[in-house]
C-alpha cells in the first residue's frame, strides 16, 4: 500500500469513554462521541432528564471527561443561560457551554425555556438529539413523534395522527444566530457544524436526528443506514440556517422513496399504503419549500 | 449611610452589597420593585452583575443553579405562585448543595386572586431543604440579604429571606446601608470547594442508586443540624462588624413571662407593641421572635420556652387538614421528649389570610384569651373569621 498523507477530518482525542450505558446501535451516544471530538476539552455539558442521564453513567461514575450538570427536565436552557452568565462573569468566557436534551426535553417540557434563552439570544450551544419519542421512560410518543409511528401511548390501531413539531421552523423564528440538523451517517458534516457553532456568539441550536433501535424497532447495526435513508428520503434535509434568513442545504440528495425509510423500521410497520403516499407527499411539499428558502 | 426606602428596594441594595454575580428572576406582585431596582443598579454600572431576564420563576431558579454550579453568586426573587412553580427546583438547588440566596415575598395563593400577605407560600416549602428566614422590619430585610449569603456558602445549602407583602415590601422605612468595605470583610468572595471546572471534570447530580442515596441525604440534614450554630454566629459576627446582632430566634420580655407569644415576619412588630401595653399594666406577656424556620431551632426553643405554662403561637398561614404550620412545629419541638408533664399549653392562632390585617387589639385579644383560658381546647383558634 502506498503511504497518503491524509489529515483526518475527525478529531482523533475522545472525550467520551466506553463503560458508558447507551443500548447497543444508540444513535444518541455515537452523537455525544462526535459532538464532544469538534467541541473539545473546553466544555461544559447540561443534561436534562432524558437517554443520556442515564448513558453517561451512574454517581460516582461518567463516561465524558468533561464537567456535567445533570438537571430537571424543562430546565436545560436556563440552566446553562444562567451557567454562561456566571462563566463570563468568572473570566471564563471562553468555556461552550452546551445543553444536551432529548426531543422530549426540547420539543415538549423544556420548550419554554429554550424559546425564552433562544429570544434572550443567550450565548450557548443546545443541542437536541432526537429519538422522536420519549425512549427512556419506554417509548411514549412526544410532540416530535412522525404521523403514523407507533410508540407505547400510540399503539399499533391507533398510531400518532399529527405530523411532528417543526421545531426548526421554531427556532429559525427566533431569529438565532445559528440553526442546523445533522445526521450520525454524514461525520464530516456533523463535526464542522459543531465547530462552526463553536465558534458563533449568541444562541446554537443543533437537531440531531438519532436512531433508537428499540424504540423504532430496528437492529442494532441499522443505525447509521436508517439515518442515511432519512437524509437520502428527504425526511431529513441536512441544513444550516443563519439568522433565521439565510438558509444553506449542505447536501441535495436525489430523493430516493420515503417507503425506503419507512420499511426499514418496525415503528411504521402499520402504515397503509395510503399513508406512505401521504407521507411522500407532504416530504415532498416541504422540501419544495425549502428549496424556496435557499438564498 | 441612611436612606428611606421600602422593603423591596432593602432586598435590591442587600443583594448588590453581597456583590452577587448572577440574578435571574421573574416579576410578580407584590416582588417586582426588587427585580426593577436591580435592573437598574446593572444598567447604570452601579452592580457587576448580569441580570438574566428569564421567561419564569422555574427559569429563574434553574438558571441561579447553572449560576451557582460554574461558582457564581446567585440570587433571585420572587413570591407566592412563582415560588409554588418553583418547588421543583428548591429540591434540586439544595440536593446539588447550591447557596443560592432568594428573597421571597411573602404573599396568599390562589384562587382566587390574592396579591396580599400570608405566609403559607413559604411555610409549605419546609421539606424542600432551603433555610429560612422571616424579616420583621426593612433593615433586617437589607441586613438578612447578607446574612444569607454568608449563611449558605458556608452550609453550601441555598437561603430564603422572607418579609411581607406590602407591610414590609412596599413600605418605605429608614435603613441603613453599611459600608460596602465592611461587608467585604464580612461576606469575602465566593469560592466553592467542588465546581463545574473543565480542569477537574466531575459528573453533578448524576443518577444515584440506593445504594448511595440514603447517605447522600443523610449529608444534607447533617450539615442542616450544624445550621443553627453557623446562623446564628454569622448573625453574631454581623453585629460586631456593622452594630446590629441579629440571632435565630430573639426573646422579649421573655424570662418572667407568664404568657408567651411566639410569632414570625411583622406580626412580631406587633406583638412587641401589645407587650408594652400589658407590661405597663403589670402583666407579663413575652415574646419569642422566630427568625429561622427552616431548620427549626428546636434546641434554644426548647431552652428558652423551658418551664413556661402557656404559648399563643400566631400562624398568618394553614396547613389544609392539619393546623397553623408555626404552631405544629412549636408543639413537635416541645412534646415527646420525655418532658409530658408540666409542659406548656401551647394555643394556635390563625389570623389575617389573605392580608386582611392585623391590628393590635387582635393581638391584644390573642393574649387576653390565652390569659383566661385554663386549657387549649381547640388546635384551631380562629381570629376574626367571619361566621
Amino acid at each position: 500500500m502506498n503511504h497518503v498523507d491524509i489529515q483526518p477530518r475527525i478529531p482523533e482525542p475522545e472525550l467520551m469513554y466506553s463503560g458508558h450505558l447507551a443500548c447497543p446501535g444508540c444513535g444518541a451516544s455515537l452523537a455525544m462521541r462526535y459532538a464532544l471530538k469538534a467541541l473539545g476539552k473546553n466544555t461544559m455539558v447540561i443534561i436534562p432528564a432524558c437517554c443520556w442521564s442515564i448513558i453517561a453513567g451512574p454517581f460516582p461514575y461518567s463516561a465524558l471527561d468533561v464537567p456535567i450538570y445533570h438537571t430537571a427536565f424543562e430546565t436545560a436552557a436556563a440552566v446553562a443561560s444562567g451557567m454562561k452568565a456566571a462563566l463570563d462573569q468568572l473570566g471564563k468566557s471562553d468555556v461552550t457551554v452546551m445543553a444536551w436534551a432529548g426531543d422530549g426535553g426540547t420539543y415538549d417540557i423544556g420548550f419554554q425555556a429554550l424559546s425564552g434563552a433562544a429570544e434572550r439570544n443567550e450565548d450557548f450551544l443546545y443541542v437536541c438529539y432526537d429519538n422522536e419519542a420519549y425512549m427512556n421512560t419506554g417509548i411514549q410518543r412526544s410532540s416530535s413523534t412522525p404521523f403514523g409511528a407507533w410508540t407505547t401511548t400510540t399503539p399499533e390501531n391507533h398510531t400518532k395522527e399529527r405530523p411532528k413539531k417543526d421545531i426548526v421552523g421554531i427556532l429559525a423564528a427566533h431569529r438565532i444566530p445559528y440553526l442546523a440538523t445533522v445526521s450520525v451517517a454524514y461525520p464530516e458534516d456533523f463535526i464542522r457544524k459543531f465547530q462552526k457553532a463553536k465558534s458563533i456568539r449568541g444562541m446554537k441550536f443543533i437537531e440531531i436526528l438519532s436512531p433508537c433501535p428499540p424504540g423504532w424497532k430496528t437492529a442494532d447495526d441499522q443505525s447509521i443506514r436508517i439515518s442515511r435513508l432519512a437524509v437520502e428520503s428527504r425526511i431529513f434535509p441536512l441544513l444550516e440556517i443563519e439568522h433565521g434568513e439565510k438558509y444553506t442545504l449542505n447536501l441535495e440528495p436525489e430523493g430516493i422513496s420515503v417507503r425506503d425509510y419507512l420499511e426499514a423500521q418496525g415503528r411504521f410497520k402499520k402504515l397503509s399504503e395510503k399513508d406512505v403516499e401521504h407521507i411522500q407527499k407532504e416530504v415532498d411539499r416541504k422540501w419544495e419549500a425549502l428549496k424556496k428558502r435557499i438564498s | 449611610m441612611k436612606k428611606v426606602m421600602m422593603g423591596n428596594h432593602a432586598v435590591s441594595y442587600g443583594a448588590r452589597l453581597s456583590r452577587v454575580d448572577v440574578i435571574a428572576a421573574y416579576p410578580i406582585t407584590p416582588q417586582t420593585q426588587i427585580v426593577e431596582e436591580l435592573s437598574e443598579l446593572c444598567a447604570d454600572g452601579k452592580m457587576d452583575a448580569k441580570f438574566i431576564k428569564v421567561e419564569s420563576e422555574h427559569s429563574a431558579m434553574a438558571s441561579c443553579m447553572g449560576a451557582s454550579a460554574a461558582g457564581g453568586r446567585a440570587f433571585t426573587a420572587t413570591s407566592s405562585q412563582g415560588l409554588a412553580l418553583m418547588h421543583e427546583l428548591l429540591h434540586f438547588s439544595s440536593g446539588g448543595r447550591l447557596p443560592i440566596v432568594m428573597a421571597n415575598v411573602n404573599r396568599a395563593l390562589g384562587p382566587g386572586w390574592n396579591i396580599w400577605t400570608e405566609q403559607t407560600d413559604s411555610l409549605a416549602q419546609r421539606d424542600t431543604g432551603w433555610l429560612q428566614f422571616y424579616c420583621e422590619n426593612n433593615q433586617e430585610v437589607l441586613d438578612t440579604v447578607i446574612m444569607s449569603y454568608k449563611i449558605a456558602e458556608q452550609l453550601s445549602l441555598p437561603v430564603m429571606l422572607v418579609l411581607d407583602a406590602f407591610i414590609l415590601s412596599h413600605t418605605y422605612e429608614i435603613v441603613d446601608i453599611p459600608e460596602q468595605e465592611l461587608i467585604d470583610s464580612y461576606l469575602p468572595p465566593y469560592k466553592p470547594e467542588i465546581k463545574m471546572d473543565v480542569d477537574n471534570p466531575h459528573a453533578f447530580g448524576a443518577l444515584v442508586t440506593p445504594d448511595h442515596y440514603f447517605e447522600i441525604r443523610y449529608k444534607l440534614q447533617e450539615t442542616m443540624d450544624k445550621a443553627a450554630e453557623v446562623a446564628r454566629k454569622a448573625g453574631e459576627e454581623y453585629g460586631e462588624l456593622v452594630g446590629r446582632p441579629y440571632d435565630i430566634v430573639e426573646p422579649y420580655m421573655l424570662d418572667d413571662a407568664d404568657v408567651v407569644i411566639v410569632a414570625a415576619g411583622t406580626l412580631v412588630s406587633n406583638s412587641r407593641a401589645v407587650i408594652n401595653e400589658y407590661r405597663e399594666k403589670g402583666i407579663k406577656v413575652g415574646l419569642l421572635k422566630l427568625r429561622m424556620f427552616r431548620p427549626f431551632p428546636t434546641k434554644r426553643v426548647r431552652e428558652l420556652l423551658a418551664g413556661k405554662k402557656k404559648i399563643a403561637v400566631i400562624d398568618r398561614n394553614i396547613s389544609f387538614g392539619a393546623t397553623g404550620i408555626f404552631y405544629q412545629e412549636l408543639k413537635a419541638a416541645l412534646y415527646g421528649h420525655g418532658n409530658g408533664a408540666g409542659s406548656p399549653n401551647i394555643f394556635g392562632f390563625i389570623i389575617g389570610l389573605g392580608g386582611r390585617d392585623v391590628t393590635l387589639e387582635d393581638i391584644a385579644e390573642i393574649v387576653d384569651y390565652t390569659l383566661e383560658k385554663e386549657k387549649n381546647e381547640e388546635d384551631i383558634i380562629w381570629m376574626g373569621l367571619k361566621r
